[in-house]
């Protein structure tokens, strides 16, 4: 995973999208066991108190689950996912709209120059 | 609180006319690793000294753990000085011996596991490291030791971006979760991500302290935004 931070965003929010983005590429798959929060604080280079913050908060929303003492997995549940990869595309999408709000397009304009790309991609 | 690892009440410290400290009150939790962060001449290097037992209050008090500060405390406190004490004759392994005579807590092996991969050679003489290993050196001595409170004056002032990111991990992976680390620095955005919370010294007082996520949370600002718009406010620095 690419460990990076920016400074004006809580540093456990950004871990919880950077694991969230890491189930949605595949990088974990479901049932995989997450490393621990030593290990992954090692990685990352933040406060094992932070990650413990990510991971708790992720465990809440029930895409990580707790084995006890084997430590933490990627949910199974297709429901959970399927949730999660909606939300992370609703939330996609409005951060698109927005960008394309301050060139003065609205989201239907805005989505007949993404089909355009597609055309020419085809193309 | 309960579980706080140090309490200081009313601090004052003096130099002949100069307030260093002026009626300072503060309470550090366990577990945390706690940025010390003011301008230059806020007091923070005295601050960490009167705790360190290096210097004594002029007034108020200052405990570790309950305990006043003494031999009970020293035992407990492990400490970075800003300027370094050890010999520049002697030789690593030296420095390692004497700090195990010294302290009861002091990890030998992972002391030299540490220098080991910082690539420093055991049978180098101090002084013919440079500047930058020696305080690497320095560093890995204090965090060799199993105790209850760091205190970090200035541990990345003097050392490249590389040793610097090597200094807070070794600060991060050898912390225990029972233990507290006081970092004291004005590179904020360097230490940013390893803190859990902040306090702002100025003038000998604390003028705002918090949970360094919080600041990103409510004000949308990193804590160097933060620390430049409260320094900016105010006179004389």
């Amino acid at each position: 995973m690419n460990w990076k931070f920016v400074g004006d965003r809580p540093v456990y929010q950004q871990i919880m999208a950077l694991i969230r983005g890491g189930i949605l590429t595949g990088e974990l798959s479901p049932g995989q066991k997450i490393p621990s929060v030593r290990d992954l604080a090692a990685q990352a280079q933040v406060n094992p108190n932070t990650v413990q913050r990510a991971l708790t908060e992720l465990e809440r929303e029930g895409l990580l689950v707790s084995g006890g003492t084997s430590g933490r997995r990627v949910t199974e549940e297709e429901a959970i996912l399927e949730e999660m990869k909606e939300q992370t595309i609703t939330e996609l999408a409005r951060e698109c709209a927005e960008k394309f709000r301050v060139f003065g397009l609205s989201p239907a304009q805005a989505a007949q120059r993404l089909m355009l790309l597609e055309e020419q991609e085809e193309a | 609180m309960e579980n706080c690892v140090l309490k200081a009440v009313g601090l004052t410290k003096r130099y002949q006319k100069t307030t260093a400290l002026d009626g300072l009150d503060l309470e550090l939790p366990q577990g945390k690793i706690v940025g010390l962060l003011g301008p230059n001449g806020s007091g923070k290097t005295t601050f960490i000294k009167l705790a360190a037992g290096l210097l004594t209050p002029s007034s108020g008090e200052i405990r570790v753990c309950g305990e006043p500060i003494g031999p009970a405390s020293k035992a407990l406190v492990s400490y970075l000085p800003d300027k370094t004490y050890l010999n520049r004759q002697q030789r690593t392994r030296e420095i390692l011996d004497t700090f195990q005579d010294f302290y009861r807590d002091f990890d030998r092996q992972r002391a030299e596991q540490m220098l080991g991969a910082l690539g420093i050679d055991p049978d180098a003489r101090l002084k013919t490291l440079s500047k930058g290993n020696q305080e690497k050196v320095q560093l890995v001595l204090v965090m060799s030791r199993r105790a209850k409170l760091y205190l970090l004056d200035e541990p990345i002032g003097g050392v490249d971006p590389a040793a610097r990111d090597y200094i807070l991990n070794t600060i991060l992976s050898n912390y225990d979760p029972t233990a507290t680390v006081l970092i004291s620095t004005h590179l904020i955005s360097d230490v940013e991500r390893v803190l859990d919370e902040y306090l702002f010294l100025y003038q000998g007082k604390v003028i705002r302290q918090g949970v360094a996520d919080e600041v990103r949370e409510e004000t949308g600002s990193s804590l160097d935004e933060l620390f430049r718009e409260v320094f900016k406010c105010l006179p004389n620095c």
